[in-house]
């Protein structure tokens, strides 16, 4: 559904219209599970959230004062839901990663000045490939951080904007954009290491 | 194997690549960011391959969905909703 048509429907909701209700709970019933499922990591836990948020949506739909903002709106009462369920021995760093960790690969030999990229060209034309790089990407959110993984479903999954990303998690911006940064590169390298371990021809420059 | 000399300007650049992608800097920045790729391979191979990345997130749709909802749980969620609407009209 386009951003347009959710606001849209949004309003609909708010304004009583019969057949919004359906339509929205089918549209963010999935939305909610896939970030649940991955924030929480069980499925019988993603459920109970997508259903607990919904009630809490429905209930509370009258103070939704900005329809534009509905799925960021959403979303907090998600990330909320996750926060109750979540369970204990999820790794949550108390520093923010060194980049120095994400830098590029080291070249073997030895040089620390030296950086190995695999070949990326088959993207994004290969079908295959990408249907590839959906797994390793989906393992590489599942397995990051639990402060860079919300962040990255909510800017690049979600596609919410970096103030809307604050708001929902309750960070200044600066915070959303420094880990954001540092799960793309977490993802990124997951993703660098499977293209070279599967034999992608490299890149010279 | 793609491999340069990792000097300051790509150490720079390395900190603010996501930023640059999301079109967050300054202009002044922003220009100073393409001069250095347009002239550094092994930077523009890292930018790309990051912007591969954000753009395999955008497409990611993850292949498990919940499962249909249960018709109490739905008569729940409408009741909610009703009330929430009452509410308002009153
Ligand atoms: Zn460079």
């Amino acid at each position: 559904m386009e951003r347009a048509a959710e606001i849209e429907l949004a309003r609909q909701l708010l304004a009583g219209t019969p057949e919004a209700f359906d339509r929205f709970v089918d549209h963010f019933r999935a939305k909610i599970f896939h970030y649940s499922r991955i924030m929480c990591g069980h499925r019988e836990d993603a459920e109970e959230v997508v259903q607990e948020t919904l009630l809490r949506v429905f209930e509370n739909f009258g103070q939704l004062r900005e329809p534009e903002h509905v799925r960021a709106w959403v979303f907090r009462i998600a990330k909320n839901a996750c926060l109750i369920k979540r369970r204990k021995s999820v790794y949550a760093p108390q520093q923010e990663l060194s980049l120095d960790e994400l830098m590029p690969a080291r070249a073997p030999g030895g040089d620390p000045m030296k950086i190995e990229i695999a070949d990326w060209s088959g993207l994004p034309e290969d079908e295959v490939l990408r249907s590839e790089l959906q797994h390793v990407l989906e393992d590489a959110i599942a397995n990051m951080p639990e402060i860079y993984r919300s962040v990255m479903l909510l800017r690049d999954v979600e596609e919410l904007s970096t103030e809307d990303t604050a708001q929902v998690l309750d960070l200044n911006t600066d915070a959303v954009k420094t880990r954001l940064h540092r799960a793309r590169l977490l993802a990124r390298k997951q993703i660098d290491t499977y293209l070279r371990a599967n034999g992608q021809a490299v890149e010279r420059n | 194997m793609a491999t340069h000399r990792h000097d300051e300007n790509c150490q720079r650049m390395f900190a603010l690549l996501s930023e640059y992608l999301d079109l967050e800097l300054p202009a002044e920045t922003c220009q100073e960011m393409d001069a250095h790729i347009a002239g550094c391979g092994p930077c523009a191979a890292f930018t790309a391959s990051l912007r591969k990345t954000i753009e395999l997130c955008r497409e990611y749709r993850p292949q498990e969905l919940p499962d249909p909802i249960a018709r109490d749980a739905r008569q729940k969620l409408l009741e909610a909703y009703q009330k929430m609407l009452a509410g308002r009209r009153s």
